[in-house]
């Protein structure tokens, strides 16, 4: 693919058109690293006004937007992280292990008649989009999860976790958490499948040939061969999970606070449902303020992109 | 301490496909067995057979029996992971897990059968599987080092290792050499040759010389036209087979006329 | 052949290797039970883990389905919903519908793609073909990356606010939206086409060059060509996932009941944020006497009209799936092989 070679010598024309294909291609690239650096800058210019402007006024809009709960911006912002780190830390513990067994299922258990279309169907639940998964959420899961929760607050209600009083509807975190998981089991399903597919049979036979049972097959030979790829592939999950929108904004009664208390309503917020919710009755300051929330979502699915990149680069090497 | 095969009547089925059609063959104790014939006759299939291992490819099964010191590998009651404890097996292509050391791959399959051994016990085993495999002096410096970083002789020494630490009474070796250069060639057949003593030894191989240089029994398969099933023509001591065999048909694969 | 060394069943060597015990490695009958029993119980989790998965999604296709096909006509394909007031049924005979939304949704999903393929195109034949993996292409791969993980809202806000600088505070319409979206789809066009092209052999470009065929020839008219199944699907993979993008349209082309026909001007509503509208509307208030007139006042409408509208949805993507997946089969055999 050496570039110099290839040029002809017989039409200045070729020359011409060659010149200008090149500098479209070039072009291309340098816009994409110009516009993603252009949004992170004037996302950034947008956000400044919280921390430079008039704070007196900054701190109008957020007590407006709080109804007197936060007074500045990290007050405003530290619970809304922690919401959203919450909702999707528990979601992703709810779907990983799931994910990683229909995984495992597709790629080893199930004959093959059954494992084809199954693959086919779980990539196209990965495509469903999530006002969808908001729906379903909203009237069919909240209504009938109430029960489930209250025996969960009944018999585990001495962890924290799962204090009651059990809220009715149960717009809460564990059912956000519950939707969001099924959201994003697809995703991690559909990433670890390829992966394990692709475990070499080679160590697989060894394993075999030397009297291993099928599941201590797959932790010799399958598991260290995908656990990378099932890592980024969590990674990939909770990034949505992260920057869910629809499913949150459509059955969280949301609060503003650090609370574990997952079964009950109006405790926790996430960032990007926070953005949906005040974004119709936001002022420019108001815009100002939730940008400036926006940008703390970027960095952390910006951090979660890097931590598996770093992962599944040190396992590779 | 090897231990003699009987095979009876198999016949190896992939799904309605019949791959192999009665086989009858004894293979001795403590001998090396080699199974040759052209390519698709059946001779890895029914080396797989051996240790219930084509039972991984999903539809495939067997008619007939395989006795291992009287005691059909096929019966009912028998679990295949037993099997494949007593027959071990060596591939093509050599197989050490990746992730592990050299030590971690000797003794994987010991793992799998004791949880608990003592660290000494370990050590002793890991020093005998590798000498068995004339591997110990080259590599007994780094024990700790991923098995992937050997030679490709090496790599499949260290495959044979790992065989024999879990003191099989039957070695199989399905082209243990094919993707070998001359020179680890020569160093597997050898410890072939000296593995007997405590192993019966049956291997596939599509090199008549080496079958020649390093069994006592030859076997040899073929199919009459594609798409047929491949079926044993004649097995006997490997002199006879190379130098005076029954069939033309063998005699025609021997000299180099097909195949 | 040499029989030089005896010791005991260990295999000669240069010199004595230690003797084995080999009973002291033998599994006991029960840790062979427990090892059999440990298989067994992984073999069930992991199908139970299959048909815990299932509930939930077999609940949500099956609820999206029966609930949505109560309310899909051809009267709610072909109207919008100006003048639906309430519960109530409009003169058409039907209660409202979302043609609107399909006409939004197709005419911002348009705008994404022509913003987002060329780009996306260009950057990758930039990356595959002309980069050679200098310092320029290492970035743009690594931001095209960081791209990749925007959330959808953040793009949204995006837009919303670049327009609010070029157009004067509060500009929403069909393209600021379409701007949003190509932001979310520029990264997989991007990374599907540069694997296509990564997958074109090389001998094709050597034996074009040494044709003496420019490079820009050989890109456009073999190496694009041969690669154009796979960026196709690819590219209708991509329209699949940002056909379906609520949040980001929320704040870049609002909501309107009637139809806009121009991406540039006014509001524009798509079909996810009909569904959200519907939804978050809630129950329509119907008076007594419009509950028993007929067709009568129905204070469910909504709920109706939103599974019906997730049905659309949900066929509209997964027609585009199976469309990119046919066209990677079906193309791919051809010109591979």
């Amino acid at each position: 693919m050496s570039s110099q070679t290839s040029v002809a010598e017989h039409s200045s024309s070729g020359k011409t058109s060659d010149k200008v294909f090149k500098g479209i291609a070039y072009g291309a690239g340098i816009l994409i690293l110009v516009a993603l650096a252009a949004v992170t800058l004037f996302l950034l210019m947008r956000a400044l006004p919280m921390v430079t402007g008039n704070q007196k006024q900054n701190e109008e809009t957020i007590v407006s937007f709080t109804g007197g709960q936060a007074t500045n911006f990290l007050q405003y912002v530290g619970p809304l992280v922690f919401g959203t780190v919450l909702v999707s830390a528990l979601a992703l513990l709810l779907a990983f292990p799931v994910a990683v067994g229909i995984a495992l299922f597709i790629s080893h258990y199930a004959p093959k008649k059954i494992s084809t279309p199954l693959s086919y169907v779980v990539d196209l639940l990965a495509a469903i989009p999530s006002v969808v998964y908001g729906l379903w959420g909203g009237l069919v899961l909240v209504p009938h999860i109430t029960g489930f929760w209250t025996w969960v607050a009944k018999y585990l209600g001495w962890i924290p976790l799962f204090k009651g009083p059990v809220a009715n509807p149960s717009r809460t975190v564990a059912t956000v958490a519950v939707v969001l998981a099924v959201m994003i089991l697809p995703i991690i399903t559909s990433v670890s499948r390829d992966i394990f597919v692709q475990a070499p049979r080679l160590q697989q036979e060894a394993a075999l040939a030397m009297g291993a049972t099928k599941w201590e097959m797959i932790k010799l030979a399958v598991i260290p061969f995908g656990r990378s790829g099932v890592v980024s592939a969590s990674m990939l999950g909770l990034g949505r999970a992260l920057g869910e929108t629809m499913a949150v904004l459509m059955i969280l009664s949301p609060g503003l606070g650090y609370s574990f208390n997952i079964l009950q309503a109006s405790k926790n917020q996430t960032i990007a449902a926070n953005i949906a919710a005040q974004f119709p009755e936001a002022n420019e300051l108001g815009v100002s303020t939730l940008i400036a929330t926006g940008l703390v979502l970027f960095l952390i699915t910006f951090l979660v992109n890097f931590f598996a990149r770093k992962i599944t680069e040190k396992a590779t090497v | 301490m090897g231990q003699r095969i009987d095979v009876n009547h198999l016949n190896v089925y992939y799904g309605d496909f019949l791959a192999v059609e009665d086989v009858n063959m004894a293979v001795e104790p403590n001998k090396v067995t080699a199974f040759i014939g052209p390519s698709g006759c059946g001779k890895s299939t029914v080396l797989r057979t051996l240790d219930r291992m084509h039972e991984i490819i999903p539809g495939a099964y067997v008619k007939g029996e395989v006795l291992l010191e009287g005691q059909n590998l096929y019966a009912p009651d028998v679990d295949p992971v037993s099997v494949r404890r007593d027959v071990g097996m060596v591939f093509q292509r050599a197989n050490p897990f990746p992730t592990m050391s050299i030590r971690d791959n000797v003794l994987a399959g010991v793992r799998l059968n004791n949880k608990k051994i003592k660290q000494s016990d370990a050590d002793d085993l890991v020093e005998w599987a590798l000498r068995g495999a004339n591997l110990w002096v080259e590599v007994k410096d780094r024990l700790d080092k991923p098995g992937i970083g050997l030679s490709g002789g090496q790599q499949q020494r260290l495959c044979i290792a790992r065989a024999v630490a879990v003191h099989p009474q039957v070695l199989l070796m399905d082209e243990p050499c094919s993707a070998l250069d001359p020179i680890s060639t020569l160093a597997v057949e050898d410890l072939i040759n000296e593995l007997k003593k405590d192993y019966t030894i049956v291997i596939v191989t599509h090199n008549m010389q080496q079958a020649a240089r390093v069994s006592d029994y030859t076997a040899f398969f073929n199919l009459r036209a594609v798409g047929e099933p491949g079926h044993l023509v004649e097995m006997n001591d490997t002199n006879t087979i190379f130098s005076n065999p029954e069939q033309e048909d063998t005699e025609r694969y021997i000299s180099g006329r097909f195949g | 052949m040499s029989d030089t060394v005896s010791s005991n069943h260990a295999a000669p060597s240069h010199d004595t290797a230690p003797s084995i015990d080999f009973d002291k490695f033998k599994p006991t009958r029960s840790f062979i039970a427990a090892r059999k029993r440990k298989d067994m119980a992984m073999r069930l989790l992991i199908i139970l883990a299959f048909f815990i998965a299932l509930i939930p999604l077999v609940s949500l296709l099956w609820t999206t389905i029966s609930a949505g096909v109560a309310r899909l006509n051809l009267n709610f394909l072909t109207y919008n919903m100006s003048g639906v007031v309430g519960g109530n049924p409009t003169p058409s005979g039907g209660y409202g519908g979302i043609l609107h939304a399909i006409i939004g949704t197709l005419l911002i999903t348009l705008g994404a793609m022509v913003i987002s393929i060329p780009i996306g195109l260009m950057c990758a034949v930039y990356l595959v073909e002309y980069s050679n993996n200098g310092r320029l292409a290492k970035a743009i791969a690594l931001l095209v990356d960081v791209m990749s993980g925007i959330p959808s809202i953040v793009a949204g806000l995006f837009a919303f606010s670049l327009f609010a600088l070029l157009g004067g505070p509060g500009t929403v319409n069909g393209f600021v939206g379409s701007v949003a979206l190509s932001l979310l789809m520029i990264p997989t066009v991007v990374k599907t086409s540069e694997e296509m092209l990564k997958i074109v052999p090389s001998d094709l470009r050597e034996a074009s060059y040494a044709l003496g065929v420019t490079k820009q020839r050989t890109i456009t008219k073999i190496v694009l060509r041969t690669a154009l199944p796979g960026i196709v699907s690819g590219v209708i993979l991509a329209i699949a996932r940002v056909i379906g993008e609520t949040a980001p349209l929320l704040i870049a082309s609002g909501f309107i009941p009637s139809t806009n026909l121009n991406l540039f001007s006014g509001r524009m509503t798509t079909l996810p944020v009909y569904v959200y509208n519907e939804y978050s509307q809630g129950l329509a208030t119907c008076s007594a006497t419009a509950l028993q007139s007929n067709p009568p006042c129905l204070p469910g409408i909504r709920m109706e009209r939103a599974w019906a509208a997730a049905l659309v949805l949900i066929l509209i993507v997964l027609v585009l799936n199976l469309v990119g997946r046919l066209v990677a089969k079906v193309f791919a055999v051809k010109t591979q092989d």
